[in-house]
C-alpha cells in the first residue's frame, strides 16, 4: 500500500491510497481521479496514461522500458520525468509519491 | 447528481444506454462529463458492470490479472455519479413511437433519448459436437471463467481458428503449460488483420513457442461421448482434445435497430456524430456501421478505440454538441513477449514495405496504395506505428526506401 498524490493540471490535489500489485494509473482510475484516459487498460498501447513524476522519486519508480520510452517520445508535452503511469508499479516503496498530470492525453 | 431540489424523477429527462459494455461505460462517464443531470440508465445482459475485454484473452485467461483489474471504472462509480446500472437483464425491444424499451424482466422503461451500444457476439458455427461440454467460445468474463476451469497443465487444446482471439487464447493457454494446436481454414494466420509477411512471422513465433498451428484446415466436427474428445477435420485428420475453443470472428448486436426499423447493413447504420436516422436514438461502439473521412468509405470496427471513441461521439450528440468521428483506427495484440500494434486499414494496398528483421522480433510492415502510406503492422516496433498514426491521417505519401531505411528515424518522417 502506498499513499499517492495526483496532481490535475489545473493544480487540483488527490491523495489516495493504493495497494500494492496495482499501478499507477490504476490507482487514478480506481479513485476517479480525472485526466488520466487510459483507452488500453494499462498494455503499454496507447500512451494515455502519462504522468510526470515528481523528481525525488524519479529514481525509485525505476527506469521505463525501451517500449515505454518510444511511447513517450511521441506523447505531447514530454517532459523529463514523463513516464506512463500503467508502467509503474505500486509497492510500499512508493509511499509518498507525488505526480503530476498534463493537462491533455494523447 | 441531484442538485438544486431536482428530485421529480417524472419531469426529469432519461437517457437509456443499451447494453452495458465498454462503450456503454464511456458513454455513462460522457454524459455527466458534458452536464447532463436527468437520469442515466445503463442496461446489461452481463452480470458484471462495464468491464475491458482486450485482457480476457491475455492477462486474465493466463491468470495474470485479477477480475477487479478488468473493470473499466469502479463498480461503485455508477451510483455515486446517479446512474442506474441494471444487469442480468436484456433489452427485448425498442419502440420508437412510444418512446420505451421492455426488459426481459417485464420493465417497460421510457426514454427520452436512447444509445444502442450492444457490441457484438461471437459467430458459432453450426458443426456437429459444438455443444459438447469442454467446447467453448471466447467474449465475456463468464467464457474465460469457463475456459480456465478446464485448463489442467498438459491437458491438450484445440483453437479453432486463427484470429488474433485465436492466436493470443494460443499464448495464454501455452504459459499455463497445455498442449496447444491452432486449426485455421485460410492458407494463414490472422489473415484478415494483416499482411502476409506478419503472418509468416506469427506462425514461426508460435511454432517456436511450442504451438502447432495448421492453415488449411477446415473442421468438420467436434466428437466425444459425454464430453469433448477430438476434432476432426475435412481433410481427415483427427486431433486429441481435451478443450476446444472457437474464435472465427464477431457479428454485430444490430437486431433491436432492424426490428425498430432503423437502417443497418452489416451494423446499425450512423453518421459520423453516431446518430441513427431518428433523432432520438444513437449508437456506438462494436454494432455501428459508420462513415470515415480519412479512408473515405463506411467502417465496422472492433476495437477498444472506436468503441471508446464513438461512445464520447454518441454522448456528445445526446447533449446536442455535434462532433465529427474521424479517426485513424488503431488496434494492439499482445502474444508472449510480442506486442502487435496496428493502425489505419490495409485493405486495398498494393504495396507492402518491410522496415527491421522480423527474426529479430522487431519490425513493421507498412502498406501503401499509389505511394500513400494506409496503414502498419507493428512489431515490438513503437516509433513506427506511432508515427504511422500521424502519416496515416496526413494521407502521407513517403518513399518506399525511406520508410525501409532503419538510419532514418522515424519521427522525423513527421516532421
Ligand atoms: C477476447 C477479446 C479480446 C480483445 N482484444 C482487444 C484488443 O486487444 N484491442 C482492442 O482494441 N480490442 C480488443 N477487443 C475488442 C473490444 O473488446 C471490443 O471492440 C469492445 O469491447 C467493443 O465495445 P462495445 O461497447 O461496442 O461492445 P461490448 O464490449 O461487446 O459491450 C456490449 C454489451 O452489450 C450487451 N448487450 C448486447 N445486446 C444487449 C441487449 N439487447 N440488452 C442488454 N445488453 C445487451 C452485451 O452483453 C455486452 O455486454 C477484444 C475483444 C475480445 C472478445
Ligand atoms: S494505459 Fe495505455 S499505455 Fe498506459
Amino acid at each position: 500500500m502506498a499513499k499517492i498524490t495526483y496532481i490535475e493540471f489545473d493544480g487540483a490535489r488527490h491523495e489516495v491510497d493504493v495497494s500494492t500489485g496495482l499501478n499507477v494509473m490504476e490507482g487514478a482510475v480506481k479513485n476517479l481521479i480525472p485526466g488520466i484516459d487510459a483507452d488500453c487498460g494499462g498494455a503499454c498501447a496507447c500512451a494515455t496514461c502519462h504522468v510526470y513524476v515528481d523528481p525525488d522519486w524519479v529514481e525509485k519508480t525505476g527506469k521505463p522500458s525501451e517500449m515505454e520510452l518510444s511511447m513517450l517520445d511521441f506523447a505531447e508535452d514530454l517532459q523529463k520525468t514523463s513516464r506512463l503511469s500503467c508502467q509503474i508499479e505500486v509497492d510500499d516503496s512508493l509511499d509518498g509519491l507525488i505526480v503530476r498530470l498534463p493537462e491533455t492525453q494523447g | 447528481m441531484a442538485s438544486g431540489g431536482q428530485t421529480d424523477t417524472e419531469t426529469q429527462e432519461t437517457y437509456v444506454v443499451i447494453g452495458a459494455g465498454h462503450g456503454a461505460g464511456q458513454a455513462a462517464v460522457t454524459l455527466r462529463a458534458k452536464g447532463f443531470q436527468g437520469r442515466i440508465i445503463l442496461i446489461g445482459e452481463e452480470s458484471y458492470a462495464p468491464y475491458q475485454r482486450p485482457a480476457l484473452s491475455k492477462a486474465f485467461l493466463s491468470g495474470d490479472l485479477a477480475l477487479e483489474r478488468l473493470y473499466f471504472k469502479p463498480p461503485e462509480y455508477y451510483a455515486k455519479n446517479d446512474i442506474d446500472l441494471i444487469l442480468d437483464t436484456v433489452v427485448t425491444r425498442l419502440d420508437r413511437e412510444k418512446k420505451t424499451i421492455a426488459l426481459s424482466d417485464g420493465r417497460v422503461i421510457g426514454y427520452d433519448k436512447a444509445l444502442l451500444a450492444t457490441g457484438s457476439r461471437v459467430r458459432k458455427i453450426p458443426l456437429p459436437g459444438v455443444d459438447l461440454p469442454g467446447v467453448f467460445y471466447l467474449r465475456t468474463i463468464a467464457d474465460v471463467e469457463g475456459i480456465r476451469a478446464s485448463c489442467a497443465k498438459g491437458a491438450k487444446i484445440v483453437i479453432v481458428g486463427g484470429g488474433y482471439i485465436g492466436l493470443e487464447v494460443a499464448a495464454s493457454t501455452r504459459k499455463l503449460g497445455l498442449d496447444v494446436t491452432v486449426l485455421e481454414t485460410e492458407s494463414r494466420v490472422m489473415a484478415r488483420a494483416v499482411g502476409k509477411p506478419v503472418s509468416d512471422f506469427f506462425e514461426a513465433l508460435h511454432a517456436e513457442e511450442g504451438v502447432t498451428i495448421k492453415t488449411g484446415q477446415a473442421v468438420k466436427a467436434l466428437e466425444g461421448k459425454s464430453k469433448l474428445e477430438r476434432v476432426v477435420c475435412a481433410d481427415g485428420s483427427v486431433w486429441q482434445a481435451d478443450i476446444a475453443v472457437i474464435g472465427v470472428g464477431i457479428v454485430p448486436n444490430q437486431e433491436l435497430a432492424e426490428e425498430a426499423g432503423l437502417p443497418v447493413d452489416n451494423g446499425i447504420v450512423v453518421d459520423a456524430a453516431c446518430r441513427t436516422t431518428d433523432p432520438s436514438v444513437f449508437a456506438a461502439g462494436d454494432c455501428t456501421n459508420h462513415p470515415n473521412d480519412i479512408f473515405e468509405r463506411r467502417l465496422r470496427l472492433e476495437s477498444v478505440h472506436n468503441a471508446l471513441e464513438q461512445a464520447k461521439t454518441a454522448a456528445a450528440a445526446m447533449c446536442g454538441i455535434v462532433n465529427d468521428y474521424n479517426q485513424v483506427p488503431w488496434f494492439w495484440s499482445d502474444q508472449y513477449n510480442v506486442k502487435l500494434q496496428i493502425a489505419g486499414l490495409s485493405q486495398g494496398y498494393d504495396q507492402i514495405v518491410l522496415r527491421g528483421d522480423p527474426s529479430q522480433r522487431k519490425f513493421a510492415a507498412f502498406y501503401l496504395k499509389q505511394g500513400m502510406l494506409i496503414a502498419v503492422d507493428a512489431i515490438n516496433a513503437v516509433p513506427e506505428y506511432m508515427a504511422s498514426r500521424k502519416l496515416i491521417a496526413a494521407h502521407a505519401r513517403i518513399a518506399p526506401e525511406r520508410l525501409a531505411d532503419m538510419s532514418i528515424p522515424m519521427k522525423s518522417m513527421i516532421e
